[in-house]
């Protein structure tokens, strides 16, 4: 039994740090599916969003694990409870012909999507979400034939009105 | 006061009472050497023949000492070669600050000459490490490096400097030596949990490994194992933590441990495990072992919790910490049936005698008796090693010094020059197999450059033993390459390098030989003629349980 755990890992941010991060995930043999790192509102600090699938066992061992790292701060579990999280994706979509290009955009009006780019055969869609709504939107504009996609991989925020930071500094 | 980075490291090592340094110069790292050099006596410089010899033997001074070894070496092939003995301190815990240069920051990503990502190539084998990038973050990261070694779990760290940073001048104020950071204490409520089971158990068990004698708990470790008058078991990394004399002394547990070591383990209903993590070679079948048992485990690595088997008790903290609280919170407890029970399930280690040839454990049993409690023993990896784990009477911390998690062959040479030169007053005794020391026996010339008091055995069956075994039990005894009977003369190889070499070919010659190696204070080679076809048992397969146990070969 496997399930899908997403950590906030607050990290210090010098050179270095993604790959002692990703290759713990690795030696230790966890699965990342997806993992973001980006600058917090202190620059000291950076934030990973790890999004792995894992059994319920490990997932304290995963934690301390990466708690060894001397780089590592603090780790927070997050859930739909107590997290919210969301995804970026863009997609590039086959629509040649006025008719084509009407279908991608109602299906976007659905969906909340954007288009970011229009050419003669094609459009470029984005669309932010949670990893379900973006799988559904996937599924619903392969019928027009997907030509590239790139997604994100989950970022996430605890909910409420603390920071991640407010208990390390 | 304005110095240059190559004064800064040697200031900040001196900072942290470093006096003992081992290493190889090279083109990088000439800066830090032209300053050891004008240094003069501050720094006992050892130069070895290889710097994985360097990185073996600041690994063995650190065991022996339990001071932080340090070790220099070059860029490019220089840091590489630190590789295996950095991954051998790691696997074993050991705190070590080993010090790289690298090219020139403008030259560095253009493969230059000798240029190696080494902080890349270390990160999984390092508790941490760091490229220093301006002369002002040295002194400040060195620091660092030895707080981190030598903080919670310690572990080797490695400082990689670019040349052109041991020549920038900076300011440079001396500050103290680094102190451990404040390990976490053990929550209110797992304490008392953990004490009334020791006071409930009927069947207790200690297991302690190489966390007994990291955390320097010493004797306080015999008082707690009294009061609570539990049985001690020990991993191969744990032997010397509790006296092999003492009464309530079980010995070795684990593949080619005791009998009653491994049985009472199964049958024991609390197990109380001190600074070990359950290793394969402990715990092979993870499921059957300790099956009736209540597990305290008490570490100071929390990560180590439910690693390798899911414990119902944990206890997180420093052992010198944690075993005296407890001693003084558990009344006297009394387990004799238990510890008669024990007893009664005895199998002493014997070595069958096969031919002429000369007997191991006559040999290890002999360097025992003209040795005293302080002695050393280093050994390699192999067959050797567990005989000197088997036989050898091991009643202080810190007198075995061997590779238990990595298993590196080609250890001992290294590691036993680090500790004869940290610990100057005790006698060191290696033990090494013909395979092992074909590794690294180039460290002979640094043996006998400095004269190190190292008595080095060589147990000599012309086969890789170990491996061997193996074959004969799992491979059909298909030998493939484990039988490459080199003609290598240790004796002449000894004298080669100018060091004494003697030779026991027989039982009847392993009195005087070992009496008279011990004796000398040089460095001297003893080759032991063995069979090819010793075996270490007895030997619980790979996977096995304590009923799996092969006792006759």
């Amino acid at each position: 039994m496997t399930e899908k755990l997403i950590l906030a890992a607050l990290v210090k941010n010098t050179s270095g740090t993604l790959q002692r991060v990703a290759g713990l995930f690795s030696r230790r043999g966890y699965n990342i599916d997806s993992l973001t790192v980006c600058e917090t509102e202190d620059p000291r600090f950076s934030r990973m969003t790890i999004v792995c699938t894992t059994q319920p066992e490990y997932v304290r061992q995963i934690c301390q694990q990466l708690l060894k790292l001397e780089i590592v701060e603090k780790v927070v579990v997050l859930n739909d409870e107590n997290a919210v999280g969301s995804e970026l994706l863009l997609v590039k979509v086959k629509a040649q012909g006025i008719d084509a290009k009407n279908a991608v955009l109602a299906l976007n009006q659905k969906y909340g999507a954007r288009v970011k780019d229009v050419t003669l055969k094609s459009m470029t869609l984005e669309l932010t979400g949670t990893a379900d709504v973006l799988e559904e939107f996937i599924d619903k504009v392969e019928q027009y034939g997907i030509i590239e996609l790139a997604r994100t991989g989950a970022t996430a925020l605890e909910r409420g009105e603390h920071s991640i930071i407010d208990d390390v500094i | 006061m304005e110095l240059n980075g190559s004064q800064i490291v040697l200031e900040t090592l001196k900072e942290q009472g470093v006096d003992t340094i081992f290493g190889y110069p090279g083109g990088t790292i000439l800066n830090i050497f032209d300053e050891l050099y004008k240094y003069g006596d501050t720094f006992k410089h050892i130069l070895t023949s290889h710097e994985q010899g360097a990185s073996h033997a600041a690994d063995g001074y650190s065991r022996a000492t339990g001071k932080v070894g340090v070790c220099f070496a070059t860029s490019g092939p220089g840091s590489t070669n630190l590789v295996t003995g950095i991954a051998t301190a790691y696997m074993d815990s050991i705190p070590m600050v080993a010090i790289t240069c690298n090219v020139g920051t403008s030259l560095i990503g253009r493969d230059s000459f000798q240029e190696i990502d080494i902080t890349g190539i270390t990160m999984p084998i390092t508790k941490h490490n760091f490229m220093v990038k301006s002369v002002e973050e040295l002194a400040p990261t060195i620091r660092k490096a030895f707080k981190i070694a030598i903080s919670g779990r310690k572990g080797p760290v490695l400082v990689d400097i670019p040349k052109d940073i041991t020549a920038a001048k900076c300011e440079y104020t001396p500050e103290p030596a680094q102190v451990p950071d404040e390990s976490k204490k053990a929550k209110k409520h797992c304490f008392e949990a953990a004490v009334e089971l020791l006071s409930n158990a009927k069947k207790p068990l200690i297991y302690v490994g190489g966390g007994a004698i990291s955390s320097n708990v010493g004797e306080d470790l015999i008082t707690f194992a009294e009061k609570i008058d539990a049985p001690v078991v020990s991993s191969l990394m744990g032997l010397g933590a509790f006296p092999n004399n003492h009464e309530l002394h079980v010995g070795l547990i684990g593949m080619h441990g005791r009998y009653e070591a491994n049985r009472a383990a199964a049958q024991c209903d609390v197990l109380v495990v001190c600074g070990a993590r359950f290793s394969d070679r402990v715990a092979g079948n993870r499921g059957k072992f300790a099956p009736k048992a209540e597990i305290l485990h008490i570490d100071i690595d929390a990560a180590e919790m439910d690693k390798n088997l899911v414990s119902n008790y944990h206890l997180r903290g420093d052992l010198a910490e944690a075993i005296p609280a407890l001693t003084k919170a558990v009344e006297q407890q009394s387990h004799s049936e238990w510890k008669e029970e024990i007893n009664s399930w005895k199998r002493p280690f014997v070595q069958n005698q096969i031919g002429d040839y000369v007997n191991p454990q006559l040999v290890i049993e002999a360097a025992d008796k003209y040795t005293d409690d302080d002695a050393i023993i280093v050994t390699d990896v192999g067959q050797h090693q567990l005989w000197a784990a088997q036989f050898y009477k091991y009643k202080k911390p810190r007198t075995l010094l061997t590779s238990g998690g990595l298993g590196t062959m080609g250890y001992s040479m290294g590691a036993a020059m680090g500790a004869a030169v940290g610990c100057p007053n005790q006698k060191v005794v290696m033990f090494v197999g013909d395979g092992g020391f074909h590794m690294n026996l180039s460290e002979l010339a640094t043996m006998a450059s400095y004269q190190i008091p190292v008595v080095m055995v060589v147990m000599n069956n012309t086969v890789l033993g170990m491996v061997r075994q193996w074959q004969k039990i799992f491979y059909g005894n298909r030998f493939a390459d484990t039988d490459p009977h080199r003609a290598t003369d240790f004796v002449k190889v000894a004298e080669a390098f100018g060091v004494k070499g003697m030779r026991i070919s027989s039982n009847d010659e392993i009195d005087s030989v070992m009496k008279a190696a011990i004796e000398m204070n040089e460095p001297v080679l003893i080759d032991c003629v063995i069979s090819p076809d010793s075996n270490v048992l007895p030997m619980i397969p790979p996977g096995g349980a304590h009923t799996d146990i092969i006792e006759k070969m």
